[in-house]
């Protein structure tokens, strides 16, 4: 169902800017090494009805160069950036052509993804300074947190310019734990790369593991049974549920409002048994295989109503405390406009208004039913919380619908022979937002470039913009209110 | 001096300093067993120290001064004193001159001042984060703590603290005139600021940037870090033994016998630990404020504490 269009780089803007005024967002961008040539492959998509564009412009290997797409969508540019660290993919004419992906201690000039790269040289001294904005002015400081946190947190560099205790300017500095996982992917076969796509990024197994095998069933031309697909809409919103749940709790820990962690705790607790109890794995592991899924047991459905009793009480409980309810509203708003600028996706999204979701936009599989409905959308930590809320009710009661129809817990296709198509797509509304892979794959079935796209990729610039004018002090429950994946970015 | 005072003198420091963290204990193991965890038990603030003092070695961040390194010797010596002094188990001080109710106050002003500077000495970001936000509570705290208490000297014609506390052990209906109960809540609400404890602090978060008390002792380690943490844990203790003999002195010694004095260190004990359990228990219904907000909570305190000054002229 993907259109693919082979293009000069000259004739690039022009197919990008009218697709993006069809409609189109830009999903995914990704370089490719061919041996003889590389090749930029852009993929843009459009929802109601699904549509799918990949433009791919083939480069010269010594001096490979597009005109950038940062004029015509932020995250274009971002991917630009990511493909020119990766690959040496030069966006001509790129608003801010500094590294993105690269790790201060990387050789210049050295190409990780390119198939002659070799094995990661030895750490060079540090290449140049990092630049941060210097924000001047009578009684302003820099705060720098991190990379090293006082918690269980992944490693990011916060530089908060403050006046006061109001942040003037916050630049997040990520990129540290650059894994090289998507070159792990090449050469193995589908089935041997499973275990990779579940471990993208540790709280969202189930949607990176369903994405890749969409898109490699994509690329086979696999027909899935109807019980599996049912199986994995269900096994998507049990990671939503838990994930969700533990943002709940975590949110109110962070103003100081413990017990109602400890009862988000328990519920989560319940919630990763209850995995464990239906697949086999408390973090829904080796539950979806390219062309099926199985689960052991199926949902028990009395425990999640038991549970959602539960959280319609933490929640009612954190929102009739009247100094909670104050550190919730109105903090770090981020405006319906910032978030469509910057092509945020998920709870962030529709916590400002927006409704973009890939279950409705790229189905897997027909659900029925409306999506869940959003009583705020002012883009503030409120906003993020309720949203969160009203997503558990639904995905409770979707969870309770599908298991219905569910009759065979073991539901898996014939599998392709050989790939019909080079390239598949697969496209997934995870827990944080909607998850893209790309993957390409060699006439014998190995996986020749694998491309994931998780939705923190999206909305890690978004945090910056909504911190603007925030307190310091709230920067904690700001970034919960996010919780964005370092690991499922930086890949 | 009298032979009370001395003794009083001899068993206050002792029992505050082997109580306090054991103080500190049942605060965490309430607000555990209330919030449905098992919680590590009474003891583990004392099993914190015993690691800190024995196991651990101080680091002196470099391009600090003695600011740094004397801070927690001077919040541990003006705590002591006022352990020393305050009539807690009699109601005789060992050196009465300085039970006086603005030499307490500023006794224990100056430790919270010392440690503000040490998180100023440090030179980092959170360091002088914590001292800008510990003494913009500490500005609009000890005024209402030295008003607070005044308003109960003011009736006993002393600012004398074993002489307030007798008097009011000669009178007890004078704890719940209007005097007593402004007071008593201007004086709560100060000392859960000045403590650290929620809705203005939470001792609990690991967050750097949500931090005041923690964010200026960030840097300390190992004994050091056991002085600031018992010392901080003796001020909670001292506080809220103030509070509990201001308002409710009975069971206090009032004569040097070993009988009196048991009595005295019990009736301490259980006020002091009935009022932390309250504040723990206080604690789970609470969140931290946003920290714009806690200069209002603290202004309304500082007026509670006028209106009873005003109510103690009028009504005397």
């Amino acid at each position: 169902m993907t259109d693919a269009r082979t293009l000069t780089p000259t004739e690039l803007p022009a197919q990008a800017e009218s697709l993006l005024a069809k409609g189109f967002r830009v999903a995914l961008v990704a370089g490719h090494d061919d041996g003889d040539k590389l090749r930029a492959v852009y993929l843009f998509t459009a929802a109601n009805p699904d549509r799918r564009v990949e433009l791919h412009i083939p480069l010269d290997k010594n001096n490979p160069r597009v005109p950038t797409l940062a004029g015509l969508s932020f995250p274009a540019g971002r991917f630009e950036r990511e493909m020119r660290d990766l690959f040496g993919i030069v966006p001509e004419n790129h608003p801010l052509p500094r590294r993105l992906v690269r790790h201060f201690h990387w050789p210049q000039g050295w190409y990780p993804m390119l198939s002659d790269a070799g094995t990661p040289p030895a750490f060079e001294d540090v290449a140049g300074p990092y630049p941060f904005r210097t924000v001047e002015g009578d009684g302003v400081y820099e705060i720098p947190v991190g990379p090293v946190h006082a918690g269980m947190i992944e490693p990011g560099h916060f530089r908060f310019s403050v006046v006061g205790e109001t942040i003037l300017n916050l630049k997040a500095r990520l990129w540290f734990v650059h894994k090289g996982i998507e070159k792990l992917f090449q050469g193995r076969r589908a089935a041997a790369a499973l275990d990779l796509a579940g471990r993208v990024s540790g709280d969202t197994t189930a949607g990176h593991t369903l994405a890749f095998c969409l898109a490699v069933e994509d690329a086979y031309g696999i027909a899935v049974p109807d019980d599996a697909l049912r199986i994995r809409a269900i096994l998507l919103e049990l990671e939503r549920l838990y994930n969700h749940i533990t943002d709940l709790g975590a949110l109110c820990n962070d103003v100081g409002h413990g017990i109602l962690n400890t009862q988000a705790q328990r519920v989560r607790e319940h919630l990763l048994r209850h995995n464990d109890h239906v697949t086999g794995h408390r973090l829904l592991r080796g539950a979806i295989h390219p062309g099926g899924a199985h689960i052991l047991n199926p949902p028990d459905l009395d425990l999640l109503a038991d549970l959602d009793a539960d959280i319609i009480e933490i929640v009612e409980l954190a929102l009739s405390h009247s100094v909670v309810r104050d550190r919730f509203t109105g903090t770090a708003v981020l405006t319906r406009q910032q978030a469509a600028d910057l092509g945020t996706l998920g709870y962030v999204a529709r916590a400002s208004g927006l409704t973009g979701d890939a279950r409705i936009d790229h189905p897997f599989f027909d659900m029925g039913g409306t999506p869940a409905e959003h009583t705020h959308t002012d883009g503030d930590v409120l906003s993020r919380f309720m949203v969160r809320a009203e997503e558990i009710r639904h995905a409770i009661a979707l969870v309770t619908r599908l298991a219905a129809d569910v009759r065979d817990l073991d539901a898996t296709a014939a599998p392709g022979l050989s790939p019909v198509a080079r390239s598949g797509v697969g496209i997934v509304e995870g827990w944080r937002g909607t998850i893209v892979h790309r993957v390409e794959l060699a006439p014998d079935g190995t996986l020749t470039r694998v491309k994931i796209v998780d939705p923190s990729f999206f909305n890690w610039p978004a945090l910056p913009v909504a911190l603007a004018d925030t307190i310091v002090p709230d920067f904690p429950l700001t970034n919960k209110s996010f919780n964005l994946s370092y690991a499922g970015n930086d890949l | 001096m009298s032979a009370l005072g001395v003794v009083g003198g001899v068993v206050q420091p002792l029992l505050v300093v082997a109580g306090s963290p054991l103080l500190i204990g049942v605060l965490r193991q309430v607000r555990a067993k209330l919030e449905g965890r098992a919680g590590p038990g009474v003891l583990q603030p004392w099993r914190d120290l015993r690691k800190l003092l024995l196991h651990k070695e101080s680091v002196t961040p470099r391009g600090t001064s003695e600011v740094f390194r004397y801070a927690p010797l001077v919040l541990m010596a003006t705590t002591l004193v006022v352990a020393v002094v305050v009539p807690f188990v009699t109601t005789a001080s060992a050196v009465d001159p300085v039970a006086d109710l603005f030499a307490v106050v500023a006794l224990l002003a100056l430790g919270a001042v010392a440690l503000a500077l040490a998180g100023l000495d440090t030179g980092t970001a959170f360091g002088g984060m914590g001292a800008s936000r510990e003494t913009t509570i500490l500005a609009l705290v000890e005024p209402t703590l030295l008003v607070a208490i005044f308003a109960l000297s003011v009736r006993v014609g002393s600012t004398n603290l074993a002489a307030i506390i007798s008097s009011t052990l000669d009178d007890p209906a004078r704890v719940i005139s209007p005097v007593s109960l402004l007071a008593a809540v201007a004086l709560i609400v100060v000392i859960i600021a000045e403590t650290g404890r929620l809705p203005v602090d939470n001792p609990a978060t690991h967050l750097e940037l949500t931090m005041v008390h923690e964010a200026m002792v960030l840097e300390y380690a190992g004994p050091d870090l056991a002085l600031v943490e018992l010392a901080s844990a003796m001020r909670l203790s001292v506080f809220l033994g103030l509070l509990a003999n201001l308002f409710l002195p009975w069971g206090i010694a009032t004569t040097a016998t070993p009988l009196a004095l048991l009595i005295g260190v019990a009736a301490l004990v259980v006020k002091v630990g009935l009022l932390g359990a309250a504040l723990a228990a206080g604690e789970v219904f609470l969140a931290k404020m946003r920290l714009f907000r806690v200069p209002e909570l603290l202004a309304g305190s500082f007026l509670l504490a006028l209106l009873a000054v005003a109510a103690s002229f009028f009504l005397a």
